[in-house]
């Protein structure tokens, strides 16, 4: 089986400004990656780079074996939370059915499929009850949720979270990174996320990512790793664990 | 006051209410959730290059209008998407300049530019049958393209980056979704005029946000919305002999207005 993501030597500048150097990453199927990382580190280029919507100066990238542009509509994929749109007239169905228009021509209407994928993704991320409600109306956490699930209904081999913790209480949280570590059993997951502290908990793989990426094959980051990352020393905190690392600024 | 629809002219105002009611209401719509009301605003503007073009070419300055209308929709949507200058400042930009190209090429154009006035303010009362034609032709079109699209436009509004992920052109469907507002103030223009546009596509949709959560209801009730405030316009010009698109505006403004001091001042329910 192929990797479900290959950058090969990925270079990315904005004008003159170097966002990513040299970045290479491999993914294979059912992993589980977090990326983290200062704001403005690249992170969300990085993501970008991965789905084709950035074309990198140079340098390869493959996603799903195929060219990003061809193969990102099988990538389930989250965005950042918007608070901006969120008097939105729709409803948690319109909102889930959403993933399954890639497949759809203009005149084609949802059929009984498109219903059942829908219906199942719900379910999967325990929101079926919420199926009419106005999406202005959930929370944070539930919000979220049913992004997933619309990136669920098309059954995609790897699902993509940027900055999926904004906007969600930290009881929430708790819920919905086991939702995460439900669906690692079935497909890759890859999240860039600014929330160290539950992510050593849940996820196989961290990398750093400041303009270069430090990468791991285990989630053993080093505070050195971090401190390269974030230019200053980091606190690191293990939940979930008997003991926790702490150390001084 | 059913002496009124004894008139040929009358009869021809109130079609021409209904069917620009229909495409502002449909097409408002969008431009109120999508919170694209500036481009929008840019695009009706521009489109006054396409009247002067009219005018020079001495042809009916509709189709001088039609095609640069649509012209000016691609160019702004393209330049404001694509090019590294902000959106809003590409949007004005393209808004005075289509502005300029309409003023100059009427002053070129030789004797007297007889009803510059209509396209400018409106005037519901000279639409001839044959404008009554187009107006139900552009209709049909939006109607066609918005009920086939219905789903992606929707996706389209509400999350753009993820249509774009889920391998849909979003620059196309937002291009499209462009041309459609070029069309509908192809339909506005005799109605309310260009000044007065952006008021008849954003009232009767943002009205109806508050009576439903749905965006297709949503496009129904604002055509409900937009001919009742057209018509009752129509009518009090006709009392006070006012010019007919400003009091349409004026009705419809004073009704948005005082609901929304209505609707402030209930007691907030939290949803």
């Amino acid at each position: 089986m192929e990797n479900v993501i290959d950058l090969k030597d990925v270079w990315v500048s904005y004008d003159s400004v170097r966002v990513l150097e040299s970045v290479n990453l491999t993914v294979k199927d059912k992993d589980f990656l977090a990326i983290i990382g200062p704001n403005g580190g690249g992170k969300s280029t990085l993501l970008k780079v991965i789905l084709g919507l950035i074309k990198p100066d140079k340098g390869s990238v493959s996603l799903l074996g195929g060219r990003p542009a061809k193969t990102r509509r099988y990538v389930g994929y989250v965005p950042q939370y918007h608070s901006s749109n969120l008097d939105f007239p729709v409803t948690v169905w319109d909102v889930v059915l959403m993933g399954r228009l890639s497949h759809k021509h203009p005149l084609q209407r949802y059929n009984e499929e498109d219903r059942n994928a829908a219906l199942e993704a719900l379910g999967t991320v325990g929101m079926l009850d919420f199926k009419d409600r106005q999406i202005g109306e959930l929370s944070g956490g539930q919000k979220q949720r049913v992004f997933i699930a619309r990136s669920l209904v098309t059954k995609p081999k790897l699902l993509i979270l940027d900055e999926p913790s904004t906007g969600i209480d930290s009881r929430m949280q708790k819920e919905f990174y086991e939702l995460l570590n439900r669906l690692k059993s079935e497909i890759a997951i890859v999240m860039v996320t600014h929330d160290i502290s539950a992510v050593s908990v849940y996820v196989d793989k961290i990398g750093c990512l400041n303009r270069k990426f430090h990468y791991h094959d285990d989630k053993e980051i080093s505070p050195h790793d971090l401190e390269v990352s974030y230019q200053c020393p980091v606190e690191l905190i293990a939940h979930g664990v008997p003991h926790r690392v702490l150390k001084e600024h | 006051m059913l002496e009124i629809l004894q008139y040929d002219f009358m009869r021809n105002a109130i079609l021409a209410a209904i069917l620009a009611s229909i495409a502002c209401g449909i097409i408002g719509v969008y431009v109120v959730v999508k919170k694209i009301v500036f481009i929008s605003g840019g695009i009706t503007h521009a489109s006054f290059g396409g009247i002067g073009i009219g005018y020079f070419l001495g042809i009916n300055p509709l189709f001088g209008l039609i095609p640069f209308s649509l012209f000016s929709a691609i160019v702004m949507g393209l330049v404001s998407k694509r090019t590294k200058v902000a959106e809003d400042t590409a949007i004005g930009i393209l808004w005075s300049l289509g502005m300029a190209i309409g003023i100059i090429l009427i002053y070129w154009t030789p004797g007297y530019a007889p009803d510059l006035m209509t396209y400018l303010f409106g005037n519901i009362l000279t639409v001839p049958m044959s404008d009554i034609y187009l107006m139900l032709g552009l209709d049909a079109v939006i109607i066609f393209v918005v009920y086939a699209y219905y789903k992606h436009f929707m996706a389209l509004c509400f999350d753009e980056e993820f249509t774009k992920v889920s391998g849909l052109s979003a620059e196309k469907l937002y291009l499209l979704l462009l041309c459609l507002i070029a069309l509908t103030v192809v339909l506005l223009i005799k109605v309310v005029g260009i000044i007065l546009i952006i008021a008849l596509l954003t009232m009767p949709a943002s009205l109806s946000r508050h009576y439903t959560n749905n965006l297709g209801k949503m496009m129904y009730l604002a055509i409900i919305f937009g001919s009742f405030f057209s018509l009752a316009g129509l009518y009090l010009s006709y009392i006070f002999d006012a010019p007919s698109g400003a009091t349409i505006i004026l009705a419809m403004s004073t009704v948005y207005i005082l609901h929304f001091l209505y609707d402030g001042l209930k007691p907030k329910i939290a949803s």
